[in-house]
């Protein structure tokens, strides 16, 4: 029978104590995980924004962080480094470049699809892709649109390729630089902006660079009207992809400059989409030749139409 | 050495045997010898080298000659040819021709250093050099499209000789993909596969429209 003495409550020493009183007990010892406790907090205090934790990725942020930490431990002038960068699989791949093309509305692209492990494998392919796509679609969309008339003389037109070379890769590189560099900054004066990566910024330009492949290949079609309903769409969608990117890192800045940064991302995207189609595709004839007209002293007069 | 002042040998031991070099021994022997063997040898052993590497491209086959023993004098001469033949492209201005000769070499050679990179960082076991043969060597189809493209072009070059010219090419893109895949695929992990044929895919369809959007003077 226990006495009411059994039954109460007992302070229990300090560990050291009790292990110097009795040496030989045996002993467990719980580490308690930092983490839980300071998630739970978070939580408990930003239920109202749970939608922004699956833009933010606040949840999985410290996991994410230290997944990021044991993958790239090679040093960089090795070779295995820079094959962290391409551990992705074909499956993969396609999962992203879907998520690019169908972007759906409130799910961030890097939270979704890239979840650290950012590749290069994505946006280098995908510019030299979209490079010779645009080479070649200019090419035979000038050939289309010149190919009735007499002195037309086809050309493959070789050297624009390394120009539009030169822009995509350098739009598609240099940007993303540029962007992280003013996150870094912003992130230094405002505290909770979430900050990307740089190589998770070029995946997410690359990725939505994708969705000019096809646009690129219809601009063939030698009608104003369908080129730029194009670049409307492709805009309205890769757009899409880099705001709801770009717009969680800088939303809790100073409206001013969170708006203007979204406004110049998407600028530049324009920018890129609707100088491709002014250089590398002739406009369209808008009227068809007129016929010749026999003037009266014998010599004949062509009207040109372009 | 004084300890040894009292050591003889006795004269009923007798001390005989052979000392021969064990024959078998090839490598080092050859290595030597090579030097001393006629010029033609040497040559007709590395020009049966390359056309055997040249048979295995047309013959495409899963065979392990071409990616042992690699050479880059067969990638050599089938770029140098290629290029020399894309020369001559109509140009009204400079800017507008087809690819110029340097153009054409470091497109290849670059684009074929790219590919192999890719296939390395994607964990492929192929060698550097061994891919660089592969892709190179796997032109060839390419350059006997723009040979005949060049003969058909001699005749005419209306539509007949557009598409005649578009058969070819169109067939010669699809032999040199599928056999440099047939030769580089099996070094990749399975489930990546896709990603190092698509470089391979996107390599040679910019060679063929170079050859096939070659137009002469």
């Amino acid at each position: 029978m226990a006495t009411a003495d059994d039954l109460k409550f007992q302070e229990f020493d300090d560990a050291a104590n009790l292990l110097a009183a009795n040496p030989d007990a045996t002993t467990i010892s719980i580490d308690e995980p930092a983490e839980i406790p300071k998630n739970q907090h978070s939580h408990l205090q930003e239920t109202g924004r749970e939608e922004d934790d699956e833009l933010l990725g606040t949840d999985d942020s410290d996991k994410t962080e230290l997944l990021a930490g044991q993958k790239k431990s090679a040093p960089f002038w090795t070779f295995e480094y820079y094959q962290t960068f391409f551990d992705v699989d074909t499956y993969q791949v396609l999962d992203r470049i879907k998520g690019s093309v169908f972007p759906v509305p409130g799910k961030n692209f890097v939270r979704l699809y890239i979840r650290s492990n950012p590749d290069l494998y994505g946006p280098f392919w995908i510019c030299a892709t979209l490079v010779f796509t645009i080479a070649v679609s200019g090419n035979l969309s000038n050939f289309f649109i010149h190919l009735g008339k007499p002195t037309y003389h086809y050309v493959p037109e070789f050297r624009k390729v390394s120009i539009a070379a030169t822009t995509i890769y350098a739009y598609a590189w240099l940007v993303p630089l540029a962007l992280w560099g003013f996150l870094m900054w912003r992130n230094s004066k405002v505290m909770n902006i979430v900050s990307y990566s740089f190589l998770e910024i070029v995946c997410v330009y690359g990725y939505s660079l994708f969705i000019y492949i096809p646009t690129a290949i219809l601009w063939i079609i030698p009608q104003k009207v369908v080129r730029w309903v194009l670049v409307v769409f492709s805009l309205c969608v890769s757009g899409s992809v880099l705001v709801m990117t770009f717009w969680p890192a800088v939303r809790d800045d100073n409206r001013r400059i969170a708006v203007a940064t979204v406004a110049t991302i998407l600028l530049l995207h324009a920018l890129l989409a609707v100088g491709c189609l002014a250089y590398f595709f002739d406009a369209p004839e808008l009227d068809i030749p007129a016929p010749i007209i026999p003037a009266h002293n014998g010599t004949t007069v062509i009207t040109k139409s372009h | 050495f004084p300890g040894l002042a009292d050591v003889s040998i006795s004269q009923d031991i007798p001390v005989e045997g052979e000392i021969t070099v064990p024959v078998g021994s090839h490598s080092p022997d050859e290595d030597y010898s090579t030097l001393d063997e006629p010029v033609k040898d040497t040559i007709m052993r590395d020009l049966k080298a390359v056309g055997k590497k040249f048979v295995h491209v047309m013959y495409p086959r899963k065979s392990s000659a071409l990616l042992r023993d690699w050479d880059l004098w067969g990638p050599l001469v089938l770029c140098v040819s290629l290029a020399l033949m894309l020369q001559g492209g109509s140009a009204d201005s400079k800017d507008d021709g087809g690819p110029q000769f340097a153009e054409v070499f470091v497109i290849i050679w670059f684009g074929a250093v790219v590919i192999t990179l890719n296939s390395k960082l994607l964990g492929g076991t192929i060698s550097f050099f061994q891919s660089l043969c592969v892709l190179g060597y796997c032109v060839m189809p390419l350059t006997v499209a723009m040979l005949v493209c060049r003969l058909v072009l001699l005749a005419g070059t209306g539509t007949v000789s557009f598409v005649i010219r578009l058969i070819v090419v169109g067939a010669m893109f699809g032999w040199s993909t599928l056999a440099s895949t047939a030769f580089l695929a099996d070094s990749q992990p399975p489930n990546r596969k896709a990603l190092v044929v698509y470089p391979i895919f996107l390599f040679y369809f910019v060679i063929s429209w170079m050859i096939l959007t070659f137009t002469p003077q």
